[in-house]
């Protein structure tokens, strides 16, 4: 009876109404600063590039226009926003309905916490000269919208060993060189 | 690479947009050059200007070049060239499928290299880009990866998360296999990072296919048993802010939410857990950072939802309650949001409702005092869920007064919250009071000298329906509405004006005194002659009207208009289109059953014509009449009640039901058991009663579905007969052969996808208890296939209903007074007791709805006559809820005992 014919098709079989929690994922992360400059995003569903450069905009606004004190959580389109504001920077995610917002906090907390041991007292200078590192950083602890390692250590024991491999790699070049005048 | 950081400074240091602009082309340029050149670049260099470009684009700037060298990169041997070509190809590919072909060649390499680090950038750039290209090149190496004995835990936990990605984008290439159960027993591992990022993967594939994962329930059970119970530094590098492994355990939690409680000996251990995490949120904190708080209760509010989902512990409901209710008052803004919300969807639980309304000042308050609108929002939304007739006016009173001085964002959704509940729990208005203060508060609307039309359009239904009500003080005579009204006549488009036409011949019949004023302004050319057809018949045509018809006749034609009819109110369907489909909780769910029957009688179609042995379903079926009955023998004493009587209606022959058995269906019992041996054991009969209870108040759906079969029915009842369409859907993609329904033949091959059909008719000889079982056999793929179930054919089938005054009704009431002629039930409600619902079961049920004959209220009486072939029996039924105990009496009294018994019994399932 495949393409519905038969009389009554049960509609749904959800018997408590609701959609389990099930699975739920985080849909992207934004660094921005307070003067409204993105500095990091990190897209874990499909969106195209215009689509996500309007809710960029739109999000921004959001989040700057609120207040200090302010609860961390809003909804926003068919999303939770989570956001918390680090010195001069704006982390922010949005995550689907039934994720957990207390912990998608303590997760923008820990990723904070990986950059500033790794680039000792992170600023926001840090992440603006270095920006690979820190996509490179985030890459090490969440992957599609899921976290995959909550250990501090073994995430900087990766990033780590990267940096060993990237130290073998390179010779030293001299000053003309690197500014491509050679 | 310092010529990168020399850009980025650069570009920090522009003054304005526009040389910020300029600085970007001119590197673009330069870059566009290096890459044309026809010195060969080498990987440092590469790599240099491929960051550049992921700067440039990650400023807003579109990038159109580069997507070659990031390739070349992502293909080198060396760690960093390759790092940062993946990172532009995630970054900057979305799923451009031309490029991700070029990529494809490397990924494989690198999954294959077995150097973990090249094996985690491929997996993480697969996860990145996730697109179907993707899943098709990869979907089937992954899991052999994540299994693989000899895998490093890091690649596991990224192989993990990298399926999860690709089977939330193409769940149909992700092909469930061997190696699920062995991702099950990562649960076991003991490393935690794997465990965390196998608990994700498999949480989501279980929502899809919870059989092939239910024994991830057990061992997520003993693995959250273990942390919880652990020291908070057992875990080390797990622990976080002393709280052990919070990730993991919402993880686990999550889990858990996709399965129905568990068995009673996993049960008791994970109630325990629940027990333990509610305990630990009253010890005292072990660190005064968020951090800690945070991370400790994101794992009680999991925990919570978890109860909530269980909706089965009334003790850990009312802790959770309870729970909630201290964070209500907390000091951090956060938790307050989190407790609004999360009691909401404890609001919808019977066990926990009544505990929730506790709360109803804090959340009133809340409303009040909360600085942050969000936080004002959950407010509304937690009373709306907590609201129900005890409470609607208090509620309904506050979001009014919070209306006054709400944000403009929420404003709408309250407006239409406000209204639903009224719609919902109003009980004791008069209505002329609405109408009346309707008319009023439109009068006054209308006097601003601007005002839009759509209030005009309001205005001249309002006036011209309930004008009279406020037609007797002075400063709103028929005049003076009229001439209010029509002053904004000449502004308004043509529809609306169409409307004020209407509005005018209303008032011919609501206030002959100003008739003739009336009739001068349809008589003007403007009207009479007017451009407009619309305009101008609706003038031609009021004009005769209010002429020729006598006032008796004008009076009946513009009788006030009858009541909307009842139907899925539109104010929450913009609810829900608002909101979108979660937030609107309980009352949605009423509305869905209650529009469940229309669901139930989908129009069939014959799949395949030369199956099809019965006349189209579309015939008239309540022309019973006209169709022979050919056989209705006496049903044989002595086998239990069953006296339905089943049979073919094949115009000539008196089709026998099945080989060898007698011609009524009390004999089918028999053949399940003793007619061709089968070589796999017959199904028991399908949870019969379970069927048959959802079959009661409705004739139409599926009676029966599993992975080969589905059984539709759809049937109809008239007196002591009944006719029914029975449809066999094949579910499968090959022919069932031998097809065999007990009821009567029909073709016995159906094809895969198809549909047979066949109709049985029905005649009620005798009250009868037990409903008549539908055998069926059929040959699939080999294997002989056996299946029972009962028919939906219940006593209260043959119910016609009989309206009677309340003064008939208890003198018959007191008839039937002697106690073997009443049936008593009292039970705890099973569904929310909602007036509409009940009075809709009872009409499902078959008998007359007697409105105003109980003298109270609140509750439901019933009439209607049980006809068999033998005799009529005349029911009576009286429905008492007690809203406040959750609790129903039900009184059936009939001529006959059995049948008050079995009337009772049935009904009583229903609420």
């Amino acid at each position: 009876m495949r393409g519905g014919a038969g009389p009554g098709r049960a509609t749904g079989t959800g018997a408590r109404g609701r959609d389990g929690r099930g699975g739920a994922m985080m849909r992207f992360m934004l660094l921005f600063s307070r003067q409204g400059k993105l500095r990091l995003q990190k897209w874990c569903v499909a969106a195209g590039e215009r689509e996500r450069r309007k809710m960029v905009r739109e999000l921004m606004q959001v989040v700057l226009a609120r207040k200090p004190k302010m609860c961390s959580f809003l909804e926003w389109r068919d999303l939770k926003v989570v956001y918390k504001r680090y010195a001069s920077l704006y982390f922010c995610c949005a995550i689907e309905g039934p994720d957990n917002e207390l912990l998608t906090l303590e997760l923008i907390h820990r990723y904070v916490e990986l950059l500033d041991k790794y680039f000792g007292s992170v600023c926001e200078l840090d992440i603006i000269f270095n920006f690979e590192k820190a996509y490179f950083i985030l890459d090490e602890f969440l992957m599609g919208g899921e976290i995959q390692d909550t250990s501090k250590k073994s995430v900087l024991k990766a990033i780590e060993q990267a940096d060993l491999l990237q130290e073998e790699d390179e010779s030293p070049r001299s000053v003309l060189e690197e500014m491509g005048l050679a | 690479m310092r010529g990168l950081a020399v850009f980025i400074s650069d570009i920090r240091n522009c003054k304005s947009k526009e040389a910020e602009i300029k600085r970007i082309n001119k590197e673009l340029a330069n870059i566009r050059s290096k890459f044309k050149g026809d010195k060969a670049l080498d990987g440092y260099s590469k790599k240099k200007y491929v960051c550049k470009l992921l700067f440039i684009f990650l400023l807003g700037h579109d990038i159109d070049f580069g997507h070659m060298e990031a390739v070349n990169l992502l293909s080198s041997n060396r760690y960093t060239e390759k790092q940062i070509g993946y990172l532009f190809i995630s970054v900057l590919v979305n799923s451009n499928s031309e490029l991700i072909r070029l990529i494809n060649n490397a990924i494989k390499n690198d999954l294959a290299s077995r150097n973990p680090i090249f094996m985690g950038l491929a997996l993480h750039c697969i996860a990145n880009v996730g697109s179907r290209e993707m899943a098709e090149a990869f979907a089937g190496e992954i899991p052999k990866i994540l299994v693989a004995g000899d895998t490093m835990d890091s690649v596991k936990q990224s192989a993990a998360l990298c399926l999860l990605r690709l089977y939330r984008t193409s769940p149909d290439l992700v092909p469930m296999g061997d190696w699920t159960s062995r991702v099950v027993h990562l649960l076991n591992d003991q490393h935690l990072g794997v465990v965390t990022a196998a608990t994700s993967l498999i949480t989501t594939l279980a929502q899809k296919n919870p059989e092939e994962f239910k024994t991830s329930v057990s061992l997520a059970v003993s693995r959250l048993s273990r942390i919880v119970t652990s020291a908070s530094t057992d875990l080390q590098d797990y622990t976080y802010y002393f709280v052990p492994a919070p990730w993991l355990s919402v993880k686990l939690l999550r889990l858990l939410q996709c399965y129905p409680p568990p068995d009673p000996a996993v049960r008791g251990r994970l109630t325990e857990c629940l027990e333990t995490i509610l305990n630990k949120a009253q010890e005292p904190p072990k660190s005064k950072k968020v951090q800690h708080s945070n991370a400790k209760n994101a794992v009680l509010f999991e925990a919570i939802s978890l109860i909530i989902h269980h909706d089965s512990e009334p003790n850990l409901l009312v802790r959770a309650c309870n729970q909630l209710g201290q964070f209500l008052q907390h000091r951090e803004t956060n938790l307050r949001y989190l407790a609004l919300e999360s009691m909401c969807t404890l609001a919808s639980s019977e066990f926990s409702h009544e505990a929730v309304k506790t709360h109803i000042e804090t959340v009133i308050n809340a409303l009040k005092t909360e600085r942050d609108v969000s936080v004002r929002q959950r407010a509304v939304d937690l009373l709306y869920a907590m609201c129900d007739r005890s409470n609607a006016q208090q509620i309904v009173a506050e979001m009014l007064n919070y209306l006054e001085t709400a944000d403009y964002s929420i404003r709408e959704e309250i407006v239409l919250k406000v209204a639903i509940l009224a719609e919902k729990y109003a009980v004791d208005y008069t209505w002329d009071d609405v109408q009346g203060y309707a008319a009023k508060t439109v009068f006054e609307a209308l006097q601003a000298p601007a005002c839009h039309e759509n209030l005009v359009k309001v205005g001249g239904y309002i006036l011209g329906e309930f004008g009279n009500l406020i037609a007797g003080d002075p400063r709103s005579s028929p005049l003076i509405q009229f001439n209010l009204l029509h002053s904004k006549f000449h502004l308004c488009s043509v529809p609306t004006r169409a409307l004020l036409l209407s509005t005018y011949i209303k008032f011919v019949n609501l206030f002959p005194e100003i008739k003739t004023t009336i009739q001068d302004v349809l008589r003007s050319d403007s009207q009479l002659k007017n451009a407009d057809v619309e305009l101008q018949q609706r003038a031609v045509e009021y004009l005769r009207l209010s002429t020729i018809a006598s006032t008796d006749i004008l009076a009946t034609v513009l009788e006030e208009m009858p009541p909307f009819p009842e139907r899925e109110s539109s104010i929450l369907a913009k609810l829900k289109k608002k909101k979108g489909p979660s937030t609107v909780t309980d009352l949605e769910e009423i509305k869905k059953e209650r529009s469940s029957d229309m669901n139930g009688s989908a129009e069939p179609t014959p799949v395949n014509a030369s199956n099809v042995s019965t006349p189209s379903p579309s015939a008239d079926l309540l022309g019973l009449g006209a169709v022979p009955l050919t056989n209705s023998a006496p049903a044989p004493s002595s086998s239990g009640s069953l006296l339905v009587d089943v049979f073919s209606d094949s115009s000539s022959v008196a089709a026998p039901l099945a080989p060898g058995s007698e011609d009524n269906f009390a004999s089918s019992s028999d053949l399940a058991s003793s007619e061709v041996v089968s070589e796999e054991p017959a199904d028991a009969v399908h949870d019969a009663d379970e069927l048959i209870h959802k079959f009661i108040c409705k004739n139409n759906g599926v009676l029966f579905e599993n992975q080969l079969l589905q059984i539709g029915l759809k049937s109809e009842f008239r007196q002591n007969l009944g006719r029914m369409f029975i449809f066999y859907g094949n579910k499968t993609s090959t022919q069932f052969l031998n097809f065999t329904p007990t009821t009567k033949p029909v073709d016995p091959i159906v094809d895969g996808g198809a549909q047979v059909q066949q109709v049985v008719n029905i005649e009620c000889i005798s009250d009868f208890m037990d409903a008549p079982i539908l055998n069926i056999q059929f040959r699939y793929g080999g294997t002989l296939q056996n299946l029972s179930v009962k028919l939906p054919i219940t006593l209260n089938k043959f119910f016609q209903p009989t309206e009677m005054s309340s003064q008939d009704f208890f003198q018959r009431w007191k008839q039937l007074s002697s106690p073997k002629q009443e049936v008593q039930n009292i039970f705890k409600a099973k569904h929310p007791m909602d007036t509409e619902i009940t009075k809709a079961k009872i009409i499902g049920f078959g008998s007359a709805l007697l409105e105003e004959v109980d003298p109270n209220p609140a509750n439901f009486v019933g009439a209607g006559i049980i006809h068999t072939k033998t005799i009529q029996i005349g029911c009576l039924l009286r429905l008492e809820p007690n809203l406040q105990a959750q609790m129903y009496r039900l009184t059936l009294r009939t001529s006959k005992e059995a049948v008050s018994q079995r009337l009772c019994e049935l009904l009583s399932e229903q609420f």
